[in-house]
């Protein structure tokens, strides 16, 4: 049975190159130029899935975007991926389809029962059966309906694919390459614009490869052909085939997807899978063209049942037949054309116009080809369970309501024609509200609300010679406003058969006493009788209804199932379609894969990494990292088999006791220039800073307006005019847009320029008490004692021929020093201090030693400030001046702000002298109090502390200070643990700060 | 995806850029008195119109500026954009 359903003298293929795959595990040979839909119907092959619901036996359909039925799990180049459109999909050597949806296989699918309970399986089924009890719901009811009702399955594998992002822009994008998009393009392109031609599909041209007609005296695909080959040519023109504009976007910002790599069998190893484009244009030309919309009757979703136009594009492009004994369906013209097709290639087809007998070219051309018609005739249901074996046909009475007789005749294939759709969605997704065209059944666009324009048929319009006026027309009008060019392109001679007006008839009416399924949406497998129990329900919003039924909410969007919900609900309503409305539409178009929208942001480029100069010093020296921001900095410096505890416990200890050297380049540092700069510092920070001398550092703290502490640091003033200031790691980016938010905004009179240093200057921090004689012989010829160089003074000096910065600032609480240096020479500033350091036992600290440090010593960082709160709870009440006004000042004066029994800042101890205290742990009076305990705070940060050998935690604890001498618990439900504390001063460590100024 | 035209760089895709609150509001002056109500009004209260509204903007990614943007809030059309020391007509 190989390709016995093939042509031999017709299609698009390269009939010299045999592809073999495999579909279900049997081996099928295509041409190149295929898709998998295509092959599968020259090898006969027509079932492909089973239905969402009822597992019913499902066909292909359409032959593109429009298939709701062939989603297939495919398995290439060692991935699988689901819910594939078989009708999409270029065939490549070596590919694996499979069906979804069906146990064990699909020939024989368990699930089938559905179909024959459908009685049980009416709309709203899921929402009426799965309520009660509740506790059922994620144990029996979610895993039962999860199996049952799947699509494909996703890998769990990591996707080891490329895929990229660009970035366009242009005069034009023309977004479909049929007549309309090709003549707008041609006719832009011409007047000088910058135009982007975008096609869905492999193969340029739309319609035109499959219409009957003549343009300038050529067939539609020469003409595509002679069109294509001359824009291409031109350098102002980008053409992409298999790329589809799937959304639009605020201000013609348009996302278009290409498929790069997967029809290509042996693919360049950095070609790309899909690439996604970014497109601001000009102007948008949508010229989607439009969809075949099925008519509605019995069975219809029997395999072996297709869009006409689908039968038609499968003889032209693929050289396939659906079928050998074809039945049309119509209520229009242009299934005539796919009847005259089949009639071409020797197959006799049988044509049902729901239509009153009468006449136009193309039935006349059928009449003269000796095709039978039978006029006022419709299909009333299919019978077959697996294929189309034949069909029940009726003739219809006066007013279509019911049938005069009924007759059985055989076909292998049925293919139907509602009338044209037109593809709205781009339109509908730039902000145009649609407006119902009642010649055409069918919404179009109405006004534009962005720079978009529609051309041919998704507007509406369905001649040849209608399309390509308005194209060169419109290509040329729009080109001109851009280009301000002139050179207009007229509009070549075409040829094609008139067409005769459609018949409203949509879906045929029930037999009495039969209860065939008559499909709206197959992809969500909803009848008309689930709609009709929605309404009979009271649902009368067509959102309401689409979502009780799930109509039009499945991966095809509704595209041959939405006009016909509407129709349904129009007539039960008693209504027309425009005042029951449509649903939204919403990108993307189609389904997109994941990786496509993730672009290269994957892995290390999901955000930049921030190393600091020394970070291969570090990483020699087995540090281990923990990111801060997107900053790596060493957490600990493994020494043997140390763990973090341990390694930090050293670390700290050797800082008390020696001296440490920690990188903090990190650090936010701005610098601060202009005549004002004072003033500016003074309103900025809650502290004083008119007075501050030159040569001299501060700590301040900055609040938001609410009064809450933003961030603190120092901020040295270099000289008169020049200040350099640091802030936490966290918030350097935060604190320079503040700045800048105060300095162009709100006193934009103040002479002061702030910039962002942090990158520019590498800085190491030396803490101990030895670390001023590290600093001795770093710069021997500088004056380092404590009267030459105070606690917060600053100096500059010369490393070894490099500048250098020297604030004589702590963290940790003990005398310390940081340095700056240029950050090309921080790698060698370091590596002096170590090696300088070496008689003072200097030893690397990470962050976690860093902590223990400061947590000991009660100084406050990112834990207590937390957003939430004000200096007075972390007792910083010292820097908020009475005198002058700063950021936030008034707001300090409100009542809560000044209650006494506002949580402050305390120190804990485990009473054990033992147990460390989690993070976060909750402070309650009785660990076995009924719930809700009352919460009086929580622990903020905690370190084992070094100086004291036991843990140390700071709280933030309702009426604080006055709490000291008492005991609490503090619990972790978390941890699962309760451990009884101390209340004590935060100040742990040296609470009068004489070390810091020894 | 906006695109917002920096009175300094031209056009631009809003990814440059920070949304920065209502352009309006004018920060009381310092060392005033000012009441509960006026300075709750500043730090807490923001019209949300339907329609033109104008906002700032700091082009964070860019020349590190901040201006000001009329821009409808539901179809999200930009009017105009100023300079702090411009007048949005």
């Amino acid at each position: 049975m190989s390709q016995s359903y093939r042509l031999s003298n017709e299609g698009l293929l390269n009939r010299n190159k045999a592809i073999s795959f495999k579909f279900n595990g049997k081996k099928y040979t295509g041409y190149e130029g295929d898709t998998l839909a295509s092959a599968l119907l020259a090898n006969g092959i027509h079932l492909v899935g089973r239905s969402f619901k009822y597992h019913r036996p499902r066909g292909f359909f359409g032959a593109g975007v429009d298939e709701p039925n062939a989603k297939l799990q495919i398995q290439l180049n060692g991935h699988s991926e689901p819910n594939v459109n078989a009708t999409e999909f270029e065939l490549v050597e070596g590919i694996e389809a499979s069906s979804q949806n069906c146990w064990p296989s699909v020939e024989f699918d368990v699930g089938a029962i559905n179909n024959f309970l459908n009685r049980f399986f009416p709309a709203g089924f899921y929402y009426k059966t799965f309520m009660w009890p509740k506790s059922f719901w994620y144990k029996i009811y979610e895993p039962f309906i999860r199996k049952a009702a799947g699509l494909g399955v996703a890998s769990i594998k990591k996707d080891k694919e490329r895929y990229e992002h660009k970035y366009e822009y242009c005069d034009l994008l023309v977004a479909g390459s049929g007549p309309a998009g090709l003549s707008s393009a041609y006719a832009a392109a011409k007047n000088g614009a910058r135009v982007i031609l975008a096609e869905d599909k492999p193969r340029f041209g739309g319609s035109l490869l499959t219409d009957d007609v003549t343009i300038d005296n050529l067939s539609g695909k020469a003409w595509t052909d002679k069109i294509i080959t001359e824009l291409k040519e031109m350098p102002n023109v980008i053409i992409k085939n298999r790329s589809q504009v799937f959304g639009y976007y605020d201000h013609n910002m348009t996302v278009m997807f290409e498929r790069t790599g997967d029809h290509l069998e042996n693919k360049p190893k950095y070609t790309p899978r899909q690439r996604l484009w970014y497109i601001r244009a000009k102007e948008v030309l949508l010229s989607t063209g439009s969809i075949e919309r099925p008519i509605v009757f019995g069975n219809n979703d029997t395999p072996g049942i297709f869009l006409s136009a689908a039968a038609k594009e499968y003889i032209k492009v693929y050289g396939v037949l659906v079928g050998k004994k074809p039945l049309i369906f119509t209520n229009n013209d242009s299934a005539y054309e796919t009847a005259l097709e089949f009639k071409k290639q020797g197959v006799h087809p049988i044509i049902l116009d729901t239509r009153e007998e009468h006449s136009s070219e193309l039935i006349e051309t059928a009449k003269s080809n000796n095709i039978q018609i039978k006029f006022s005739y419709a299909v009333i249901a299919a019978n077959g369970y697996k294929k189309v074996k034949s069909a029940l046909i009726g003739k219809l009475n006066k007013d279509k309501t019911d049938f005069e007789n009924s007759e059985t005749i055989e076909c292998d294939c049925i293919c139907v024609s509602g009338f044209w759709t037109p593809t709205v969605h781009l339109a509908s997704q730039s902000g145009n509200k649609l407006k119902f065209n009642d010649q055409i059944d069918a919404f179009v666009p109405d006004k534009s609300k962005q720079n978009e324009t529609s051309v041919g048929a998704s507007k509406g319009t369905f001649t040849l010679k209608e399309t390509l006026n308005d194209g060169f027309k419109t290509g040329f009008n729009l080109s001109k406003k851009i280009t301000k060019n002139n050179n207009s392109t007229s509009t070549p001679n075409s040829n094609e058969t008139k067409k005769n007006p459609h018949d409203k008839f949509w879906c045929s009416p029930l037999p009495k006493d039969k209860n065939y399924k008559r499909f709206v949406d197959f992809q969500n497998d909803v009848a008309v009788s689930d709609i009709e129990v929605a309404l009979r329900e009271g649902y009368r919003s067509i959102e309401h209804v689409k979502r009780y039924t799930t109509l039009g909410m499945a991966t095809d969007q509704g595209r041959t199932s939405n006009l016909n919900g509407l129709q349904l609900v129009a007539n039960v309503e008693k209504k027309i379609v425009p005042q029951v409305g449509h649903t939204t539409f919403r990108p993307p178009f189609t389904p997109i894969t994941i990786g496509t929208i993730v672009g290269r942001e994957v892995d290390m480029e999901y955000m930049p990494t921030r190393k600091t100069p020394m970070h291969t010093w570090h990483e020699k020296n087995n540090a281990v990292f923990v990111d801060a921001g997107a900053w790596k900095r060493p957490r600990y410096y493994k020494q043997g088999n140390e763990n973090l505890f341990e390694a930090s416990k050293r670390e700290a200890k050797n800082v008390r006791d020696h001296v440490g050297i920690c990188d903090v380049t990190t650090l936010g540092k701005i610098d601060i220039k202009g005549p004002d700069a004072a003033e500016f510092l003074n309103r900025v920070y809650t502290n004083a800073w008119l007075k501050l001398p030159i040569g001299k550092a501060r700590y301040g703290v900055m609040l938001r307006e609410d009064g809450i502490v933003m961030d603190d640091g120092t901020t040295t003033r270099i000289s008169e005019n020049h200040y350099h200031m640091t802030t936490t790691t966290a918030q350097a980016a935060n604190v320079l847009s503040h700045l800048e938010y105060y300095l162009q905004v709100v006193w934009p009179e103040l002479k002061v320029n702030v910039l962002s240093t942090t990158e520019q200057w590498a800085g190491a921090a030396l803490a101990g008490p030895k670390s001023r004689g590290v600093l001795a012989k770093l710069f021997p010829d500088l004056d380092v004692s404590n009267e030459a160089l105070p606690f917060m003074g600053y100096t500059e000096g010369s490393l070894f021929g490099i500048k250098a910065k020297i604030f004589r600032i702590s963290f940790s609480g003990e005398l310390a020093y940081e340095i700056n240096v240029e950050s090309d020479y921080g790698l060698f500033m370091w590596e002096k201090m170590m090696e300088i350091g070496k008689e003072f036992n200097i030893q690397p600290y990470g962050t976690e030693a860093l902590s223990t440090l400061r947590i000991e010593m009660g100084h406050v960082a990112g834990p207590e400030l937390d957003g939430r709160t004000i200096p007075y709870d972390v007792s910083l009440e010292g820097l908020v001046s009475k005198k002058k006004d700063f950021i936030g000042k008034r707001s300090l004066q409100k009542e809560a702000f000044n209650n006494s029994d506002r949580q402050k800042i305390v120190g804990l101890i485990p009473t054990d002298k033992k147990t460390s205290i989690p993070e976060g742990s909750h402070l309650v009076v009785n660990k076995d109090a009924k719930l809700p305990n009352p919460k009086l705070g929580h622990v903020s940060s905690s370190c084992w502390s070094v100086e004291n050998n036991n843990p140390f935690s700071l709280a933030i604890v309702k009426d604080g200070k006055n709490m000291i001498g008492k005991k609490l618990f503090a619990v972790s439900p978390l941890k699962n643990s309760a451990i009884e504390v101390e209340v004590i001063s935060s100040h742990y460590v040296d609470h009068e700060g004489k070390r810091v100024r020894s | 995806m906006l695109s917002i035209k920096c009175p300094f760089c031209g056009y631009r895709s809003q990814k440059e850029f920070a949304y920065g609150g209502d352009g309006t509001v004018k920060r009381p002056e310092l060392n005033q008195e000012i009441s509960d109500d006026k300075w709750n009004e500043f730090v807490y209260l923001r019209k949300s119109p339907r329609g033109k509204h104008v906002e700032l903007w700091h082009h964070v990614a860019g020349c590190r500026q901040w201006f000001k943007v009329q821009r409808d809030t539901v179809t999200h059309e930009i009017f105009q954009t100023a300079k702090m020391n411009e007048e949005i007509k």
